[in-house]
């Protein structure tokens, strides 16, 4: 059974009462986020049931607004998510040979995962940190500046934690 | 040119003069204590002891305009904002901060977050809301941290809560992170995603002062014009006038990107050339590897691309300035705009068509797919640039491209539709042959650039 810890409970508790009564809805994008942290990096629709139960809305509701952010994963990801920056800013700098780097380094596609489970590559657009390109997410810090070096650095580092 | 001098001497009285980023290498910052030491939330003490009206009128007095991109007079936003009896009033910081180019206000919120809680503070006092939220995009998680914890600073110390330094006066403030949605920048589409929805702008009027998050009246304001509130209060709204020119007052933030030597967020007087901004060790430090200037996007991805003898000069063939005015002096035949100050500069190697391709792919894959001449629209551009970008286009299609964007601009719901459409307007307006020469040289333009060919004469471009 689908069940959020009670840490995380007490934390949904919170966050609803930051608005006024009645308006608990607002809370779905945070308790999204922790939901998808705690129940694997992604939103499968039990859970999104889940989410809608304890916020006391349809479930479409919550699937219509998991599925218009970009960061919520409608389907499983690896344990390290590359998201590599490609817009404007980052290309100027040379973020398209750093996709084609991880490509081959990890010998998958764009919106591909490793059959090990470990990664998965995601371009996304803009993130703001166009004066530090190219930059890449990794899980909740970015990762800037990035050359060849540094993506060798990285993989090895989640490689690492796994170990 | 007697106003021009009279800029400079203006420039030089002021020059270096930092009102946001002041404090912001003093160790330990970021934390209430040094915060306070260096003379922080004096402008709470201050303001508590003023009548609400007052301070909206210092602020409409300060020539304050909105740091989000608009350029609407602060100021007057606050004094629109409805006053029904009974009724909550609410005041949302934009935190969404996802136009390519720029990345100032998480520099703000990272290293010195009291500044913007501070100001929201009197902010709210103005307006008389007990309630604030600031809605940050999903993806700075990490400030989202630094600022619940400078948040609860605040509130140990008595500047938020119940009755604040014993003035009455109730505040809460919270923290909401998006999700990945640079629609939600737009002020409706961020309500209606603080409500828990999908962020599709609503239509105006009724204006967000009227019935804005759940229907109360509302202010939405940029995290640095809210931060700006403090040095304004601080200063008083004259002294804050001083700086700058004309209705550029105050200071700005710049983030300056692409191709230059000394890229970051820089806090500017209004009266600097872009010139010196570019070439100038104090700020971007010139092109590296002695490049010349291309092209230069100022004030982030939406706003006209300028060719640099347009960026430098004015059409009149003036100095062109670091300011509201003068960024669009020409209006968009020869002018841009300054935006929400998201500087991005390109070298002589750079291909305009494939860097207007990866905004029209940002604004394609950001619309929200309400209106369909955003939704279609900006999907046709995408394709129709990728192909000409891969030497598969015709002559055709640069009419085309020309002909959508016209069709999308001022038809839509919000202006994400006329910022998917200026970039490629002014690509066109101003690149319009090396769109030609990708079209006519469909192999070399795989492999070659095609460099500056007229755009840095006929003026002279510092090396």
């Amino acid at each position: 059974m689908i069940q959020f810890k009670e840490a995380s409970l007490i934390k949904v508790k919170e966050i609803i009462a930051r608005y006024p009564p009645e308006k608990q809805k607002s809370a779905l994008l945070p308790v999204l986020h922790l939901a998808q942290v705690e129940f694997g990096g992604w939103l499968d629709v039990p859970v999104m049931d889940y989410v809608a139960s304890i916020l006391n809305i349809e479930p479409i509701e919550v699937y219509e607004v998991a599925s218009f952010y970009s960061m919520y994963n409608l389907k499983p990801v690896g344990k390290h998510v590359f998201e590599v920056c490609q817009t404007g800013p980052c290309m100027l700098n040379g973020s398209d040979n750093i996709i084609e780097y991880i490509k081959q380094k990890l010998n998958i596609g764009v919106g591909e995962t490793t059959i090990d489970g470990m990664f998965t590559l995601k371009t996304v657009e803009c993130l703001g940190a166009c004066g530090y390109a190219p930059m890449m997410q990794l899980g909740k810090i970015y990762r800037e500046h990035l050359t060849k070096e540094k993506v060798d650095a990285i993989i090895d580092e989640c490689r690492a934690k796994a170990n | 040119m007697q106003s021009l001098m009279n800029a400079e001497l203006k420039r030089i009285n002021t020059m270096s003069r930092k009102l946001l980023l002041e404090k912001a290498h003093v160790e330990g910052i970021r934390h209430y204590d040094v915060y306070r030491r260096e003379g922080g939330y004096r402008s709470v003490e201050k303001a508590l002891k003023m009548q609400p009206n007052d301070i909206v009128e210092e602020v409409k007095k300060s020539g304050l305009r909105g740091r989000g991109g608009a350029g609407f007079p602060t100021g007057m936003k606050w004094s629109f904002l409805a006053k029904p009896d009974g009724v909550p009033r609410y005041l949302v910081c934009n935190a969404d901060e996802s136009e390519p180019g720029t990345f100032k206000d998480r520099y703000l919120m990272e290293f010195i977050p009291h500044i913007l809680i501070e100001g929201m503070i009197v902010a709210s006092y103005a307006l008389g809301s007990n309630n604030i939220y600031i809605y940050i995009r999903g993806e700075y998680d990490w400030i989202t941290d630094i600022l619940e914890e400078a948040i609860a600073e605040a509130k140990q110390n008595g500047w938020l809560g119940k009755n604040i330094q014993g003035s009455g006066f109730d505040c809460e403030m919270y923290v909401q992170r998006g999700a990945g949605a640079y629609i939600c920048g737009e002020e409706t589409a961020l309500l209606e995603s603080l409500e828990g929805k999908r962020g599709n702008p609503r239509i105006k009027p009724p204006f967000p002062a009227i019935k804005g998050l759940w229907g109360c009246p509302t202010v939405v304001n940029n995290v640095e014009t809210l931060a700006a509130v403090v040095p304004i209060i601080n200063e008083g709204a004259e002294e804050y006038a001083k700086i700058g020119i004309g209705k550029s007052t105050g200071t700005k933030l710049i983030s300056a990107c692409g191709n230059i030597n000394k890229p970051g967020i820089y806090e500017i007087d209004m009266t600097i050339s872009v010139e010196e901004f570019i070439y100038s060790d104090e700020y971007c430090g010139g092109i590296p590897n002695g490049k010349k200037l291309k092209a230069c996007i100022p004030g982030g991805s939406s706003v006209p691309i300028l060719p640099a003898n347009l960026l430098l000069t004015t059409a009149k063939g003036e100095k062109r300035l670091m300011n509201y005015e003068s960024l669009s002096d020409g209006g968009f035949a020869t002018g841009s705009m300054m935006g929400s100050g998201g500087f991005i500069v390109l070298d002589e190697d750079q291909c305009i068509v494939k860097h207007t391709y990866t905004l029209a792919r940002f604004y394609r894959h950001e619309s929200c797919g309400q209106c369909s001449p955003c939704r279609e629209g900006t999907g046709w551009m995408e394709k129709i640039l990728l192909s000409i970008e891969k030497g598969k286009g015709k002559m055709s299609d640069i009419d085309l491209l020309w002909d959508i964007q016209r069709k999308i601009e001022g038809n839509t719901i919000c202006p994400l539709g006329d910022a998917a459409a200026w970039p490629v307007a002014a690509a066109i307006r101003h690149f319009r042959d090396e769109f030609e020469w990708h079209v006519n040289n469909p192999d070399k333009c795989l492999t070659e650039n095609f460099g500056l060919r007229h755009y840095a004469d006929p003026i002279h471009v510092p090396v």
